[in-house]
């Protein structure tokens, strides 16, 4: 009974934990399903097909690569924008800054259907044709909110007395920025645009409002889900699940073993010190 | 969406130093503010005339300029109980998120030791699979044969004999899928808690559920506020849950936003209906954070 | 690295004045720092030793007056381009290069090709050869220090800054760091202007020491003069602990002035005595006073200063004991004593005399209020330790 009070809350968390996961399993064993109707939503039989056949049903594979495309061109665009913001945010001084931080929050804080359909009634009254282009316009736009808070959080927590060191040590602005300010700052916008891809590649309610007829990968299921979701599409978000999960436990891990070295060297000097 | 949440809870009041005054700010500004001006601002303000336009006689389908403000009233006529069931189920889903995961957030915060970055990740994690993926998989856990069906059917506690296609399933959907956003923001508010403030607690004759009560829930308050906000508005815009996990009778005030824009092209009425949610929003939103007592968002 | 034929030259700051809107930080300071001194700016927490020090390094433009080494102006020139490095406060170690990249970094700025052998050589003089690839934060404390000297001194500056350089280190660390620094000095002969609010760091290491207050020196000269002959009440009590007594000066006896205080009268060199007026306050240091018991009346050697007292606390701190002595007026005076002889101590309630010699004594100008360059924290302190004493509670 006491054991019980003890670990209660570990043990309620970890079943949250497990709850969080139950559909990724349903995913992916699905993913080796042979489905009785056009449904797969119930084990009927395993079989390989959504593996050995990745690009077999018509649409998957394409819709895959669109958004992968839209993925890299706007998270690229978003991430050199909201940096740049978030420098003149923490950096300069400038007229206006409760209105930009307001309209930095705002996108975070708006419903995505009200933000797809407001963009798409301005594409609409501007007779802008719709499609990949009006997407990619979208994702540009919530991801830099996103990039933004990132990289300022970053550079807020950055010790200034490093720049002033750096010029200190005879750097000119310019080498500060290149030598000392931008490698620091650099983890922070890798990781901004890691979850800036992310967002974009998972987007479905934005894109579906400014997309024409243009199928993301997510609008292809969307579609699917009516007709019954093919099995490659199960395998599919398997693996950009398992891809995704290696890269964040790597960094994780490198992390992770970078602060062990660290403890290990801080005993070294124990005993260094004592002697 | 979801690992931005603690940085952005956390980045505080932090002063800015060694702030220079110069055109190089602007210019670094500009591009990017430029862009949430045209694609995000000026939107609002073309759904806002949207929402005024008049049908063109003759055309169905095609509108024109107008200050028609009947819109609204007749929007709202045929649609408002959809923004009530709309409000109701993202307000199930918030509070049964924050009751599942203010558990796990305080694990990870005071006992997790070193599998706490690890138990992070694994918050995150789902989210590396499609949401619609995810939401569709719901339809197979809560199936009619399935376990968790027939075991609640067989205790008599299901009113319609079944989970799918009832409000269950969709606010079951929106808590699960909005539960990131609560996890996150509540691991980093009561990460800042000072573990030894509870002992001083204890030690100042509080028992566990005093000291939880009197210090670590007041201390995580900004985590609630930022959990509970982050939570309720994509639930509240939502529609894909309704429409993978609910009947016609679950709707909510998305799927008709969406249905009014792409399939009847009824601009105008879908506008009207926009520009409503948003304000709702935005005043549930400002009165919970003033009740509340925090100003401290982003 | 010792190079006796690079020319050093002074540092000269002329009128060198920092506004903060209305807050005065440093106020017209005019001072000259001698080539290859240990020189320390001692103050406490705000009285201007960081901005003077950063307006030195040129992260913080001087509202008025000018820097100098030398004949050179260098108030115009940007940090980058001066000839003085700093070592910071909390050491400012790029924590994304390794130990040999953080002290290669300022040669590798200028442009210099070939940083190996000068970074070895660097290294080698703050004893971190062997851990040219680490990362800062794999350094301790003290290791992370020498590396921040040694990135700052391998430019050869014509003057070096430290911030506080200890003040992130345990006190032992601090000890051996000390020493440390004192002797990368003498062996590199750079100009070292230390800034610190430890005053037992600054006279340690320092050759000449300046005591800050409110933008100003209040004093400044060898740490053993200063302390033994401070001229102002802060001086008095910012440096080490005194004594003070108001009083009048009434006349001179020979090279003496005599104080009236309370009824007693006083004996100070009059070289000794700082004061413009008639109206005087009147130092000992507490360990220049002997503390007899009031039947040994006899021992006092002639011609000393002495008054009566009693004896309201005594604590014994090692090294020496301390007492607390209510004088008859009232005030209550400090007394260290050398624990040279072992047991018979006065104890709480005796009657005591105390006495010292007149050439111990200094005469200073009043200050409003005798706590000025009192830390309000030590007293409060002090106050509940005598209380927790007086009750025994402490063990």
């Amino acid at each position: 009974m006491r054991w019980l009070r003890h670990h209660l809350i570990g043990i309620v968390a970890v079943a949250v934990l497990v709850y969080l996961f139950i559909p990724i399993a349903v995913i992916m064993v699905l993913s080796f399903n042979k489905p009785s109707g056009k449904y797969n939503l119930s084990w009927n039989e395993f079989s390989l097909d959504g593996w050995t056949n990745l690009c077999g049903v018509p649409g998957v594979c394409s819709s895959f690569a669109t958004s992968i495309q839209i993925g890299i061109i706007s998270t690229i665009v978003a991430t050199i924008l909201g940096t740049m913001i978030a420098f003149a945010l923490v950096r300069y001084r400038f007229r206006g800054r409760s209105t930009t931080n307001l309209l930095i929050f705002l996108p975070m804080a708006t419903p995505e259907v009200v933000m797809g359909a407001s963009l798409l009634a301005l594409f609409l009254n501007l007779r802008f044709p719709l499609g990949q282009a009006t997407v990619t316009i979208a994702h540009i736009m919530f991801i830099i909110s996103f990039v933004v808070v990132t990289v300022k959080a970053r550079l807020q927590g950055m010790d200034p007395m490093l720049e002033e060191a750096a010029r200190d040590l005879y750097a000119g602005p310019r080498q500060v920025f290149r030598y000392v300010t931008f490698p620091l700052v650099l983890p922070g916008i890798l990781g901004a645009a890691l979850l800036g891809f992310s967002l974009s590649f998972d987007d479905f309610i934005i894109s579906f409002f400014n997309a024409g007829t243009l199928v993301t990968f997510p609008i292809y299921i969307w579609g699917a889900a009516q007709r019954g979701i093919p099995v490659q599409v199960n395998a599919l978000a398997t693996i950009v699940f398992l891809v995704a999960l290696a890269i964040v436990l790597t960094a994780q891990f490198v992390n992770h073993r970078r602060r062990q070295a660290l403890e290990r060297s801080a005993v070294d000097m124990d005993t260094f010190s004592r002697s | 969406m979801v690992a931005v949440v603690p940085t952005a809870a956390r980045s505080g009041a932090s002063a800015p130093v060694a702030q220079r005054s110069s055109k190089t700010g602007y210019l670094l500004l500009f591009p990017g503010m430029a862009w949430l001006g045209v694609f995000f601002a000026i939107p609002f303000v073309t759904l806002f005339m949207t929402s005024l336009q008049a049908p063109v006689a003759g055309s169905p389908g095609k509108y024109q300029f107008g200050l028609e403000f009947g819109n609204y009233a007749s929007a709202m006529a045929e649609y408002w109980p959809l923004f009530l069931r709309s409000f109701l189920y993202a307000g199930i889903a918030t509070l049964l998120a924050l009751a599942i995961a203010y558990p796990l957030a305080y694990f990870i915060a005071f006992r997790a030791g070193q599998w706490r970055s690890l138990m992070l990740v694994l918050v995150i994690a789902p989210s590396f699979a499609s949401f619609l993926l995810r939401t569709y998989a719901w339809k197979t856990i809560l199936a009619d044969e399935g376990i968790i069906t027939s075991t609640l059917n067989s205790l008599h506690l299901l009113p319609e004999g079944r989970i799918l296609n009832t409000g269950i399933a969709v606010v079951a959907g929106l808590t699960y899928n909005f539960l990131p956003f609560m996890i996150l923001p509540l691991y980093a508010a009561l990460e800042k808690i000072d573990p030894r403030l509870m002992e001083a607690a204890g030690d100042l004759y509080a028992s566990p559920q005093t000291a939880f009560r009197k210090v670590t829930w007041p201390l995580s308050m900004p985590g609630i506020v930022a959990g509970t906000l982050l939570t309720f508005i994509p639930a509240s815009g939502d529609y894909i849950n309704a429409a993978l996990l609910g009947s016609t009778g679950n709707r909510m005030i998305g799927n008709a936003i969406q249905i009014n824009f792409i399939q009847f092209r009824d601009y105008p009425t879908a506008s009207a209906l926009s520009f409503v949610l948003m304000a709702a929003i935005l005043v549930l939103v400002f009165t919970y954070i003033r009740r509340a007592g925090t100003e401290d968002l982003v | 690295m010792t190079d006796a034929a690079r020319a050093v030259e002074d540092l000269h700051l002329q009128n060198l004045t920092k506004r903060f809107g209305d807050f005065v930080a440093v106020d017209d300071l005019t001072l000259t720092i001698p080539a290859g001194s240990f020189f320390a700016l001692l103050g406490a927490s705000g009285c201007g030793k960081t901005t003077t020090l950063r307006m030195v390094a040129g992260l913080e433009d001087p509202t008025e007056g000018s820097i100098r080494i030398g004949e050179k102006d260098i108030t115009g020139l940007r940090a980058f381009e001066r000839p003085v490095n700093t070592v910071f406060q909390s050491y400012a170690l790029f924590p994304h290069l390794d130990i040999f990249e953080n002290v290669a970094f300022g040669l590798r700025r200028r442009g210099i090709k070939d940083v190996k052998p000068a970074v070895e050589q660097m290294l080698d003089l703050v004893e971190l050869g062997s851990l040219a690839r680490r990362k800062p934060s794999q350094l301790s404390g003290g290791q992370q220090q020498r590396v921040a000297v040694a990135r700052a001194l391998i430019n050869e500056p014509d003057v070096l800054l430290l911030d506080e350089p200890l003040g992130a280190l345990d006190l032992k660390l601090r000890r051996q760091m000390q020493i440390e620094l004192k002797r990368i000095q003498m062996d590199v002969g750079t100009t070292f202007v230390h800034v610190t609010h430890d005053q037992e760091e600054a006279m340690t290491m320092a050759d000449t020491v300046a005591v800050m207050n409110a933008g100003r020196i209040e004093q400044m000269g060898h740490p053993a003069d200063i302390y033994e002959t401070p001229q102002t009440v802060f001086v008095a009590n910012f440096l080490g602990q005194s004594n003070l007594i108001d009083g009048r000066r009434t006349g001179t006896s020979g090279e003496f002035g005599v104080i009236e205080a309370h009824g007693l009268s006083f004996m100070v060199p009059s070289d000794r005595c700082f004061c413009s007026g008639s109206d005087v306050t009147l130092g000992v240091r507490p360990e220049k006073i002997t503390v007899l018991d009031a039947v040994d009346a006899e021992q006092v050697p002639d011609g000393h200063n002495r008054l009566e007292g009693r004896v309201t606390d005594v604590s014994y701190t090692g090294v020496s004991t301390q007492y607390l002595i209510d004088a008859p007026w009232g005030q209550e005076l400090i007394v260290f004593e050398q624990n040279v002889v072992v047991g018979d101590r006065c104890s709480v309630g005796d009657p005591v005399i105390l006495h010292w010699a007149p050439s111990h004594t200094f005469g200073l100008d009043p200050a409003p209020g005798r706590g000025a360059g009192i830390d309000p924290e030590v007293i409060e302190a002090e106050r509940v330790n005598a209380h927790l004493r007086v009750r025994g509670a402490e063990d």
